[in-house]
């Protein structure tokens, strides 16, 4: 596994040299700055709501990243044929795909800091408080979900054919997920069988983004979680994590690269 | 002596997904052996087989049956790679590193020292005359410096065995010059050098021996001088004999 920090810190330097990728970062970073800093009639639950946008922006926009950036990491490889001076060195296919996944994770997470440190700045300004605990645990946990995220669209890019397609459906599912997910088994007692065991099965088979969802903690200024939860939710990303890479590795094993 | 590359009955097929059924055989049981200090010319017509040789050598193509080694290591072991170099028959890299990022990149694939990766990267860089352009981005490089890139990156593990896929065909006459000089400082160095070529003066003067394949099949393996001696003819009209040029008359 000695390949795979140096294939990452390459996907990290690309992603940062992308003119797109700062259009998006520029843009959510200036979007936060000015409905986090405008104050309507000193009203707190405008101020809640705000705050509410802001944070539900940052998640677009990192998924956005996340999704975008993973889906076209090795479709590019194979088709700009850089994979075959890549792979002519002492580098295994599963050190690619953690490599590039590490890479893409990493280029997530500085752009999560950068969001949440404009958020955190813009509301302390204003509440003049700093809940440094409710921050780090609702960081850490979404960007644990864009773990997953970036997995799951590195397996995609190896089952569908177009960088695009992959995006949107990863777009869809993970949208879907965190929407409707946590409905999926009251919606399975109204099905008759076998649909009811089906959407069961797929409730219990998914992985549930939703679970790291911590934006109501900033914006409502609660407590923060149990640590035990918090650690059982980042195992639990650890585990699809896990998953979808072993996808995409038994998927981009044994493919010809030409 | 174990050779340093050495396949045995390599057979690669093909599903021909257009037509719904059927194989092309790529490479059909093919045997080879390559010898340390050798610079060895793998010669053929478009289609022969070459580059599939050469990218199961690499680990891009899984054969069908068969197996390969380089240093004793079967291909599919990415070890197998660590004293190897490869030069594309085209550029591919990452067009936005600079020369001197991508050849940092590559040495640390190798595990190479901090101390000796830099070393290695000035000397490459003056080999291949890319100094001066050395932290500017491959995107912003003329099509001879690309490909000059290509050069310094199959050198920056000091390989013991280069491989080079067609090495002079897109090459500028700086890059040919530059490709020659490199094989005959190998060989000078002991190194083995495995190339295919369409260059067959080139090959003539520069390899010690060469196999001629055709259709998937090995024609013929030997020293250039003693083919060019069996067959009372220079390397090109062996070659032409080796591929059935020109075709025998069918009676009437």
């Amino acid at each position: 596994m000695n390949a795979v920090w140096p294939i990452a810190t390459v996907v990290v330097k690309e992603l940062y040299r992308r003119k797109d990728f700062y259009v998006l970062f520029v843009l959510t970073a200036l979007i936060t700055l000015l409905m986090g800093s405008v104050t309507f009639f000193h009203d707190d639950r405008i101020a809640r709501y705000l705050k509410e946008l802001c944070l539900l922006l940052i998640w677009v926009s990192t998924l956005v990243i996340a999704i975008t950036a993973t889906a076209r990491q090795l479709p590019a490889e194979r088709e700009q044929r850089t994979i075959l001076p890549l792979l002519a060195k002492p580098v295994s296919r599963g050190e690619v795909v953690v490599g590039k996944f590490l890479g893409c994770w990493l280029a997530c997470g500085v752009a999560l800091v950068v969001f949440y440190l404009f958020f955190g700045v813009v509301s302390a300004t204003r509440e003049h408080a700093w809940p440094l605990t409710n921050y780090f645990q609702a960081l850490w946990l979404q960007w644990c979900m864009l773990a997953i995220v970036v997995a799951m669209s590195l397996a995609g890019s190896l089952v569908f054919a177009a960088p695009s397609s992959n995006a949107t459906i990863v777009f869809l599912v993970a949208s879907a997920i965190l929407l409707v997910g946590r409905h999926l088994n009251t919606v399975a007692l109204t099905l008759p069988e076998p649909a009811q065991t089906l959407v069961y099965a797929l409730y219990f088979a998914l992985p549930h983004l939703e679970l790291f969802d911590l934006r109501d903690l900033l914006v409502h200024d609660w407590a923060p979680i149990a640590w035990w939860a918090w650690a059982a939710a980042t195992l639990y990303a650890l585990a699809y994590t896990w998953v979808f890479l072993l996808v995409a590795w038994l998927s981009f094993r044994r493919r010809p690269l030409v | 002596m174990d050779p340093i590359l050495n396949i045995d009955n390599l057979r690669v097929e093909y599903r021909n997904r257009e037509l719904g059924q059927g194989v092309t055989v790529a490479l059909a049981d093919l045997s080879l052996r390559v010898n340390a200090g050798e610079v060895f010319g793998f010669l053929g017509p478009n289609g022969a087989g070459k580059t599939t040789t050469i990218q199961v050598l690499l680990g891009f193509v899984q054969p069908t049956r068969g197996s390969a080694q380089l240093f004793g290591v079967d291909v599919r072991e990415p070890t197998a790679r660590q004293r190897l170099g490869y030069l594309p028959e085209l550029t591919y890299y990452y067009k936005f590193l600079s020369a001197e990022e991508l050849l940092r990149f590559y040495a640390r694939l190798f595990r190479l020292a901090r101390g000796e990766a830099e070393r290695r990267i000035d000397a490459i860089l003056k080999l291949v005359e890319l100094e001066s352009a050395r932290r500017r981005p491959i995107k912003t490089y003329s099509k001879g410096m690309q490909q000059r890139v290509g050069l310094a990156q199959a050198l920056i593990n000091n390989p013991d065995l280069l491989i080079l896929d067609e090495p002079t065909s897109g090459l500028d006459p700086l890059g040919r010059m530059k490709v020659r000089e490199i094989i005959d400082r190998l060989r000078g160095e002991g190194k083995t050098v495995f190339f295919s070529s369409h260059e067959l003066g080139e090959v003539e003067t520069a390899c010690d021996r060469v196999a001629i394949l055709h259709q998937g099949q090995l024609k013929v393996v030997g020293p250039v001088a003693a083919l060019v001696r069996e067959h009372q003819a220079s390397l090109e009209q062996v070659f032409l004999r080796m591929i059935g040029y020109p075709p025998t008359p069918t009676p009437a």
